[in-house]
């Protein structure tokens, strides 16, 4: 220990004489400058060493609140279990900017049970007020072990008011959004559903999930409203009169690939989800596989006039069915005798199709379809997480039987929405696109790739037009808007995957128009129509899905701005003609089949113009009306 | 005002001496509390589940009027009753302190508490101010007489009461025990060389308490590796801090006083930070930089060794426990439960602060210079304020 220094040399003038301890403990200390200057130098020093504890203090202060604050990311255990933040999502508006989807503001009610003492009477309480809530679940959640519990995701504010009201502890709002969906039912399927937490479940909800979270602006998609009520009123309308299970309805701008509009039946509410069985939300547009039948014609005649084997003016005996193994195809309602292209598109002949087909081969006539997106397991790009893989025979299994039956629209099972971009593809010209759900900018032009030439499409404008004025599409004509199209009525599989039904079938009618400037094509399809006794014996599409298509064009056109022409008529109608056994320009004399006009810059497939030995062109008088296979009967018309 | 000068009542004489500027920053102390009170302590009551969500709040108004009636009371005390006041009250908090051993209320693992009707008093509160000046004036008088062994007495008293702290255990008291009489030997002038023997054995203490006391080896370990273990309080503290930047989120905005148990004592801080931002918590900051540094600096004049230490003492102790509060929660030191002086929810604490505050202002007071005798004259034409 430190004791002073001996004491300080006393003033002259003070006594020697050292003073009583006693004394010097009450009297005030004699001046030590020493020590005094020590001391004040240590107390310096601690001034300054406070002086710097404080500053540090500030320091750290200033850092932790402005210069790095901790982000509240470092405190995970949020003070109260929260939800998620609401995300806003962006609308979903129509090509005209209608409201499709919309999310709304209101307000969540949770609970902290922690903080509730008793929960019956709380149930008791908010009862009266929510009474679509679960009595006994509601106690549940708002009794430990749940710490946070949402009690109702959205309510009103007469609700959120009234439970205020009751002042209960416990009991908290939050801002919460729902997705409502303005339109109800139309557009359903294409819009899709959000889950409780807004994230998109399918649909276009699905599709766009992350654009609609992120982009604040609205989503334009292509459909226009006006023209998806038209279309989901006449098709629920055909449904109901044909008892069918569903349909599909369809409008779509063959130059730019967008949909104008896709119905599916049945449906859903947007605005009660829960309100219909789950099996509404499967959309028979892109999700169901169909064999498309008749319409698939379409695409053999184009293969065949595309590839050349086939001109304007040949034909095939459709005179006796096709014998093929355990296979026989045969004509419905056939003519029986040779028939020309425009006859066979017209009448709808499947020994011809299946003739036809087989002048261009298995290898080629797979090589074609894959063109308009019909290949095995592909999905046709759209813009819905839906779209489904087609069913078509594989590489090694596909035989000349196959050929023959997917000529005429069997044994292969292809989306409506891929019949309707193919209608499409071989009006416009020859452009393949991918279909689109979004609206394209006025005036774009979408790349498409070219799958056919524009002679091979003006040709097949022809085709469909005569198949209305002539053929079995005939319903379908809208009188000034130069429809053109093809009617295919399938029957379906059975369920046990062996054979088809006797009286179970798609009839579906394909087609575009005005076919002299071809705009849009529609499709429409009943799926399981019943027969109607002021319609005749079978509900084939051109009982059922024609007259409805052309009741849909006659209706749509005027939204989309088109007005039937009534000036130019003949001159238009004359444009469109063809015979329905055009003229040969050098007649090969009887032959009945074109051979291929020329291998052209393709090489030759190493099957392609030989004919199978079956002889399809021999007449003879045996029955028509029906392809007959092992199981049963087909209609084909 | 019409106080000063010529008024020579007690109270007229009293406020002419009176360290004005400082008793004017400890209201403001206490005006802060006040505020806190109002925004922290009815989430902590609520949460407690206390019979009213102003329970804090009303027993501390009374706390604040007592504690003001005592320092003001006090500060009017001539130095030698400060004197036999502190030693009185050492005496007594002594006693009372050893209790605590035996018959104390134990709460969170601590017996600190003494119970008695109507409330409960932590006696080491008020054991701190008194023991401050005490071991002043031992210091006082054995740098005086050369015989008298004071310093070491002060030793032995302070060994005794660190190891009644160390068996309560209340180890952030026994540190700022210890550091007051560290500073005050210190400041007293002691030989260089006993600084460094001093401050060796503070370290080898440390040492000894983080090998023998587990929560406080914990304490610094999470300090010092803040992923190791359990520290949601420093982190809801940080992110409090955080939330008020500049300006706060405003009165009664505060998210972290719902979450951290002592909102209304240990981390006033940072309620006070995320509801009024950097701005209030320099303001707060600043007042006790303002009287520890002020009060410093103005005892370098004081000839009286005794008044010297016992101020220093006084200062150390009211400083050290703002810095160490704020710095805990600022996660500039581990983490140490001690009040914000005025500002923390706490009976004991605030009249036991008030107490010495009031002995602080008793000393500082403005008076003859010893040996003179009080002038009237020239004692009443001093300068309104403190110079």
């Amino acid at each position: 220990m430190n004791l002073p220094p001996a004491p300080p040399p006393l003033p002259p003038e003070a006594s020697p004489v050292r003073p009583a301890p006693r004394a010097a403990l009450r009297r005030p200390a004699p001046r030590q400058p020493d020590h005094h200057r020590q001391m004040r130098a240590r107390l310096g020093f601690a001034t300054f060493g406070f002086a710097m504890l404080f500053g540090a203090v500030a320091v750290t202060l200033a850092d932790r609140t402005v210069i790095n604050p901790a982000s509240s990311a470092i405190a995970q255990p949020r003070p109260l279990p929260r939800a998620e933040p609401p995300v806003t999502r962006a609308e979903i508006v129509d090509r005209n900017n209608e409201v499709l989807a919309v999310t709304v503001r209101g307000r969540a009610l949770y609970a902290r049970p922690a903080h509730i003492q008793d929960p019956e009477a709380v149930a008791a309480l908010l009862h009266p007020i929510l009474p679509h809530l679960d009595r006994e679940r509601l106690v549940a959640r708002l009794s430990p072990p749940y710490v946070f519990a949402y009690i109702d995701r959205f309510i009103t504010p007469r609700q959120e008011e009234a439970i205020n009201a009751l002042g209960i502890v416990g009991l908290n709002f939050e801002t919460a959004e729902r997705r409502t969906y303005p339109r109800g039912r139309d557009a359903a399927h294409v819009l899709g559903l959000v889950d409780v937490d807004n994230q998109g479940l399918f649909g276009a909800e699905r599709w766009f999930d992350e654009r609609l979270r992120v982009d604040r602006n609205a989503l334009r998609l292509s459909l226009d409203i006006r023209v998806q009520r038209e279309l989901r009123e006449t098709l629920a309308h055909t449904i109901e009169r044909f008892s069918g299970i569903g349909g599909v309805a369809m409008v779509m701008d063959v130059n730019t690939g967008e949909m104008l509009g896709m119905a599916s039946l049945p449906d859903f509410s947007g605005a009660d989800p829960a309100g219909s069985p789950p099996g509404n939300r499967f959309h028979r547009a892109v999700e169901g596989v169909y064999e498309p039948g008749s319409t698939m014609k379409l695409l053999t005649a184009a293969m065949a006039l595309e590839l050349g084997t086939v001109q304007m003016h040949s034909g095939f005996d459709a005179s006796r069915p096709i014998r093929f193994g355990r296979h026989s195809i045969s004509d419905f309602r056939g003519k029986n005798r040779w028939l020309a292209l425009p006859e066979i598109i017209a009448y709808s002949s499947n020994i011809a199709s299946a003739h036809m087909a087989m002048t261009v081969g298995t290898a080629r006539h797979r090589e074609f379809l894959s063109r308009f997106g019909i290949a095995r397991h592909q999905r046709l790009s759209i813009e819905l997480p839906e779209s489904a893989a087609i069913l078509l025979p594989g590489e090694r299994d596909w035989r000349d039987i196959h050929t023959m039956t997917i000529g005429f629209g069997h044994g292969v099972s292809i989306t409506p929405l891929h019949v309707i971009n193919a209608a499409a593809t071989l009006a416009n010209g020859g452009l393949f696109r991918t279909p689109t759900i979004l609206a394209q900018p006025d005036g774009a032009q979408r790349e498409g790739t070219r799958v056919i030439s524009e002679r091979t499409s003006h040709q097949m404008r022809r085709l469909m037009r005569i198949a209305v004025t002539e053929g079995s599409a005939r319903g379908a004509n809208a009188p000034g808007y130069f429809v053109g199209g093809k009617t295919g009525t399938a029957l379906k599989p059975n369920a046990n995957g062996r054979g088809y039904s006797t009286d179970r079938r798609v009839s579906a009618f394909v087609g575009v128009f005005p076919m002299h400037a071809p705009r849009y094509a529609v499709y429409l399809m009943v799926d399981e129509p019943r027969p109607r006794a002021d319609t005749g014996p079978f509900a084939t599409a051109g009982v059922v899905a024609a007259p409805a298509a052309g009741r849909v064009i006659q209706r749509v056109a005027p939204i989309l701005g088109l007005v039937p022409e009534t000036e130019r008529l003949a001159e238009i109608e004359q444009s469109l003609h063809v015979p329905l056994q055009p003229a040969r320009p050098r007649a090969p004399a009887t032959a009945p089949m074109a051979a291929p006009r020329q291998p052209a810059a393709r090489p030759a497939p190493a099957i392609a113009p030989t004919l199978p030995e079956v002889a399809p062109i021999r007449r003879t008088g045996l029955p028509q009306g029906a392809i007959q296979t092992a199981e049963g009967r087909h209609a084909a018309p | 005002m019409s106080l000063v000068r010529v008024d020579h009542s007690t109270v007229g004489r009293w406020w002419a001496s009176l360290d004005r500027w400082t008793l004017a920053a400890l209201l403001a102390l206490v005006g802060i509390g006040y505020v806190m009170m109002l925004s922290a302590s009815p989430a902590v009551a609520e949460r407690i589940g206390a019979s009213s969500r102003h329970m804090f709040l009303t027993r501390q108004v009374v706390y604040s009027l007592i504690a003001v009636i005592v320092m003001v009371g006090v500060s009017m005390l001539p130095v030698k009753w400060v004197l036999r006041a502190a030693m009185l009250g050492a005496m007594g908090a002594l006693v009372l302190t050893a209790a605590t051993l035996v018959i104390g209320t134990e709460i969170k693992g601590a017996r600190r508490w003494l119970s008695f009707p109507g409330g409960s008093l932590q006696p080491s509160e008020f054991l701190k101010p008194c023991l401050a000046v005490a071991v002043a004036w031992l210091l006082a008088e054995g740098r005086r007489e050369g015989r008298f062994p004071g310093l070491l007495i002060a030793i032995g008293l302070i060994g005794g009461v660190a190891w009644l702290m160390k068996q309560q255990p209340d180890i952030g008291m026994l540190a700022v025990i210890v550091a007051v009489f560290l500073a005050q030997v210190f400041v007293s002038g002691i030989n260089l060389m006993w600084v460094v023997a001093g401050a060796g054995a503070v370290a080898g203490m440390a040492v000894l308490a983080f090998t023998l006391h587990g929560h406080v080896r914990s304490r610094i370990q999470r300090f010092l590796n803040p992923e190791s273990g359990d520290n949601f309080q420093i982190r809801m503290s940080l992110e409090a801090f955080g939330n008020g930047g500049m300006f706060g989120r405003g009165p009664g905005e505060g998210r972290v006083k719902d979450v951290l148990p002592d909102a209304h004592a240990d981390f006033v801080f940072p309620v006070a930070a995320e509801e009024f931002g950097l701005i209030t918590c320099l303001l707060i900051l600043g007042l006790f930089a303002f009287i520890v540094l002020r009060g410093l600096w103005r005892l370098m004049d004081e000839r009286d060794v005794f008044v010297s230490l016992a101020a220093t003492g006084l200062l150390v102790q009211f400083g050290l426990q703002a810095f160490i509060n704020m710095g805990s929660s600022l996660h500039l030191i581990p983490t140490k439960g001690m009040t914000l002086p005025f500002v923390s929810y706490g009976g004991s604490s605030v009249v036991a602060l008030a107490l010495g505050m009031g002995f602080l202002l008793a000393l500082t007071r403005r008076r003859p210079a010893r040996g003179e005798e009080a002038n009237p004259f020239t004692a009443g034409l001093r300068a309104p304020f403190p110079t």
